[in-house]
């Protein structure tokens, strides 16, 4: 393998389906005898439902309601709270309560306005600190909190008594749209044995038969999930289709007939799941010379109004809210709060990005208190390969920071460009530098006590071809290409004798969810492992089926209860540099350059990893200038649409250049690890710090727009 | 209703419909052709685009009607062209396709540009392709794919 670089391009195994517009998505599908259903949503953030008048239905058209859910009316994640269909009450603005289902999408339309639904008010939480507030009535639980974690690192008290100094500052950040070009979409078919199938555009195709299978109270062998080409995904087709899922699967088993649920793009934008906002503090206590002797840290999310899976992006958000810093005297507290508003889940970043910023802010704001340089500030401070992590884990491989640092600056000219600008106020130009790290894979022992992934590998009888059964998804990211080339390098044959399908659940065991940056340094190992098993066998004259088990890595230790050691397996790490300009007059900012340096280890094609940063990092810059999503009085989305809800164009942001620091990880496939997420965390605050210097204002809260930065901007005069 | 008579990917097409109806449903519904994509029905984000006497026209904002004696292409009509495959090419050796929901809206952008403008500059190409949106790929392996196929594809436009 000396010469051999599996990160050389290929042409990717599905480039021209999609071009020439072959490729199926699930709006393109075809069924004979296909309904639509339309779903009716509550129209008040929190009550009682008193009434549901359904008005007379014409013949073919039928409604179904929470009473019409076979088995359990909860959608199966960590807490049993969100039902599928609301029955009593509703807990936010936009909440499903029934479908309308017929054959004509423009009838439905005006049916499901006919519904009337009469409600006995109940104050409604909107905010975190209403969540918090003892005022209302709890939406979960008795404190209000979907989850709260606290844990310790050293010894905190010591450390603020020795204190010089005690700096504390709050960050806050906003909501986020996945805003995939595909909205969500599903389509259940009613098959003979009283068998459902359900095709669909998803991240996780166990999660979705899981939850059917919960909801139907049917066998396993009863229920069957194939994804279809996915137009994006980013996280926000994690959670959520399993709901739609069981509504069309609801539809399809009272109808009889096929049912399509196809949300349009006001539904998708205005009730389904985006990046939670946070609100984040940090207290940091000081020796004479600026050194960190402790941190104090507080991290609320805004949950919404169900559980979902706020309580594992917490988790991520409190482990890594050191960033790249070694803090050695540590305590944090963090809660995901309940308030009615739409539930918040999974999006690229999963609770890092808010806390990436918040640190990488306050680091630069520590070094202004004592006028040293902001880069040589984060510098003295960054772990080294052996230091503890923010759990009190090890960092056990190499750190390339120092290197990757050193290529940042020499690419964008960071050093002599923010010493021009901060001599020179009157050009309004800054450049900023972030730095930062992502925990690949699940949090905690997540893989080895939840997951347990397993994968298939298998070559028939008299046959050079082998398939891969994973029920890992292509959404966009790859995939299809990434493991069938790990596959083909391991056994020495092309790429094109390698079948890997679109998952079906019927014919692919559980690898796991597509999340959390795993799929190729998590699965893509197993799919390693066993094609070297196979490889041994290739002489043998007949069908060979391998199966691979996930075991977790030897050196990681993690006890989940305590917070306390390895939450992750192997970190990425990210170096972004932003520059900008801005007019003083309007605050409107241009991005003028922006660079990277990345290590994600080996990458498994380096047009695919490239293609990964590119969109990474300008849906990071979106999130830090652009995309602004808030809720009305009635905690409804302000936002419905790609025309007020605003991602970045062709026309935005300057090119953006990337260059990787290749490592080898020894538990990731060729040394691979994550790339997926890492992508986006480092944007936002090297886009604020440049902000920030070109305005000369302080910046605590995403996203940056014009008038946060003229308000702070005349506060400054 | 009413009959509407257009040309559609080089044949001549006849249907008795709305005249409002929009041009993407029938396209997709009517006719069958899913190239075409919708993403957000309100002409913002041009997955649904189609040439319409070569120049670009999100078909969901597009009354039906509007098309009547004229021509329509989709990229189950464009795929067949040297122009498509010039393209195509380019866009796969520059990685510009990810998830692939803006990509045949995409190649129809760029072919409508460059029908107009064979040698754009990248602000041109920027342009041309900012009433498409994309959320995989930050555009710049597009725009890099549209620069290599206008020079390599020389005297195809």
């Amino acid at each position: 393998m000396s010469d051999f670089d599996i990160g050389k391009p290929v042409r990717k195994v599905d480039n021209d389906i999609k071009l020439s517009g072959q490729a199926k998505y699930i709006a393109d599908f075809h069924i004979d005898g296909m309904l639509y259903a339309r779903t009716v949503r509550a129209d008040c953030p929190r009550g009682i439902i008193k009434r549901i008048d359904i008005p007379v239905l014409p013949e073919g058209y039928f409604s179904v309601t929470a009473d019409d859910i076979p088995g359990k009316n909860i959608i199966k994640f960590l807490a049993d709270d969100w039902p599928f269909l609301a029955k009593d009450r509703v807990n936010y603005f936009g909440e499903a309560i029934l479908l309308i289902v017929g054959p004509d999408r423009a009838k439905l339309l005006e049916l499901a306005g006919r519904v009337y639904i009469e409600y006995e008010m109940i104050p409604a939480i909107l905010t975190i600190k209403d969540a918090l507030s003892n005022n209302f009535t709890p939406i979960f639980g008795s404190d209000n909190k979907f989850a709260s974690y606290n844990y310790e690192k050293g010894d905190v008290d010591r450390g603020f008594s020795a204190a010089f100094k005690v700096v504390r500052e709050k960050y806050s950040t906003g909501y986020q749209k996945q805003a995939y070009l595909e909205n969500q979409g599903m389509i259940a078919v009613p098959e003979n044995d009283g068998k459902i199938s359900v095709y669909g555009s998803m991240q996780c195709p166990y999660y979705v038969k899981n939850a059917l299978v919960q909801a139907l109270a049917v066998g396993e062998e009863k229920v069957r999930i194939v994804q279809a080409f996915t137009g994006g995904g980013f996280g926000g087709k994690e959670d959520y289709p399993s709901l739609l899922a069981g509504h069309a699967a609801f539809a399809a088993l009272k109808t009889r007939r096929p049912v399509a649920v196809l949300y349009e793009r006001e539904e998708d934008t205005a009730y389904t799941p985006r990046r939670h906002p946070a609100e984040v503090t940090l207290e940091t206590a000081l020796d004479r010379e600026g050194r960190i002797l402790g941190m104090k840290a507080d991290i609320k999310l805004n949950g919404g109004a169900y559980a979902g899976i706020s309580e594992v992006v917490l988790q991520r958000s409190i482990y890594n809210i050191c960033g790249v810093y070694n803090i050695e005297n540590l305590r944090v507290t963090g809660a995901a709060v309940a308030t009615n508003t739409v539930p918040n889940g999974a999006f690229r970043g999963f609770g890092a990005p808010q806390v990436i910023f918040a640190i990488e802010m306050h680091m630069e704001s520590l070094a202004k208190i004592f006028s040293y340089d902001v880069l040589d500030y984060k510098k003295r401070h960054m772990a080294k390969q052996g230091d503890r992590t923010a759990t009190n884990g090890l960092f056990y491989d190499e750190i390339k920071l120092p290197e990757m640092i050193e290529k940042a600056q020499e690419v964008s000219f960071y050093t002599s460009k923010r010493a021009a600008y901060q001599a020179d106020p009157e050009l309004h130009k800054g450049i900023g530098i972030s730095l930062f790290l992502h925990g690949c894979g699940f949090t905690g022992s997540g893989e080895r006590d939840i997951i347990k992934a397993q994968l298939k590998l298998r070559r028939k009888k008299d046959s050079k071809r082998v398939e891969i059964f994973a029920a890992n998804v292509d959404m966009g990211q790859g995939l299809q290409t990434t493991f069938r080339k790990i596959a083909a390098s391991v056994l020495d044959i092309s790429v094109a004798d390698v079948i890997f399908a679109y998952p079906d659940t019927d014919r692919v065991p559980d690898s796991g969810p597509t999340v959390a940056s795993r799929s190729i340094m998590i699965v893509g190992r197993l799919l390693q492992k066993a094609a070297e098993r196979l490889k041994k066998r290739w002489q043998e004259n007949n069908d060979i089926e391998i199966i691979q088990d996930y075991e977790a890595p030897e050196r990681i230790k993690w006890k989940g209860g305590e917070s306390s050691g390895d939450a992750y397996p192997a970190y990425s790490w990210g170096v972004n540099v932003v520059e900008v300009e801005i007019d003083p007059l309007t605050c409107e900012t241009s991005v003028t350059g922006a660079w990277s340096v990345f290590d994600i280890g080996q990458p498994i094609d380096e047009m695919i990893v490239e293609g990964q940063i590119q969109g990474g990092m300008f849906q990071g810059l979106g999130y830090a200038a652009m995309e602004v999503m808030a809720n009305d009085e009635n905690g409804r989305s302000r936002q419905n649409n790609l025309t007020n809800y605003t991602i970045p164009t062709a026309m935005d942001f300057a090119p953006i250049e990337n260059h990787l620091m290749k490592t080898y990880y020894e538990d990731g496939p060729f040394g691979a690890k994550g790339a997926g997420e890492l992508t986006l965390l480092g944007a936002a605050p090297a886009y604020a710090s440049a902000v920030a210097q070109a305005m000369n204002i302080h910046i605590a809260k995403l996203p940056v727009t014009p008038e946060y930065i003229m308000r702070e901007a005349s506060e400054n005069e | 209703m009413s009959e509407i008579k257009f040309l559609l990917n080089g044949g001549n097409i006849s249907v008795n419909i709305d005249p409002t109806m929009r041009l993407l449903d029938v396209l997709r519904d009517i006719l069958g052709l899913t190239g075409p994509k919708e993403g957000c029905g309100e002409g913002e984000c041009g997955a649904c685009s189609v040439l319409v006497d070569h120049k670009l026209v999100n078909s969901c904002i597009m009354p039906a009607g509007n098309v009547a004696g004229h021509e329509v292409l989709t990229i189950e009509g464009f795929s067949g062209e040297m122009r498509y495959k010039k393209l195509a090419d380019a866009f796969a050796g520059a990685g510009a396709v990810q998830c692939g929901f803006c990509t045949p809206g995409m190649i129809l952008a760029a072919e409508a540009l460059l029908n107009k403008v064979p040698h754009p500059d990248e602000s041109q190409i920027r342009r041309a392709i900012s009433g498409n949106l994309c959320r995989c790929t930050g555009y710049n392996m597009i725009v890099q794919a549209i620069r290599t196929a206008a020079r390599e594809g020389a005297g195809l436009w």
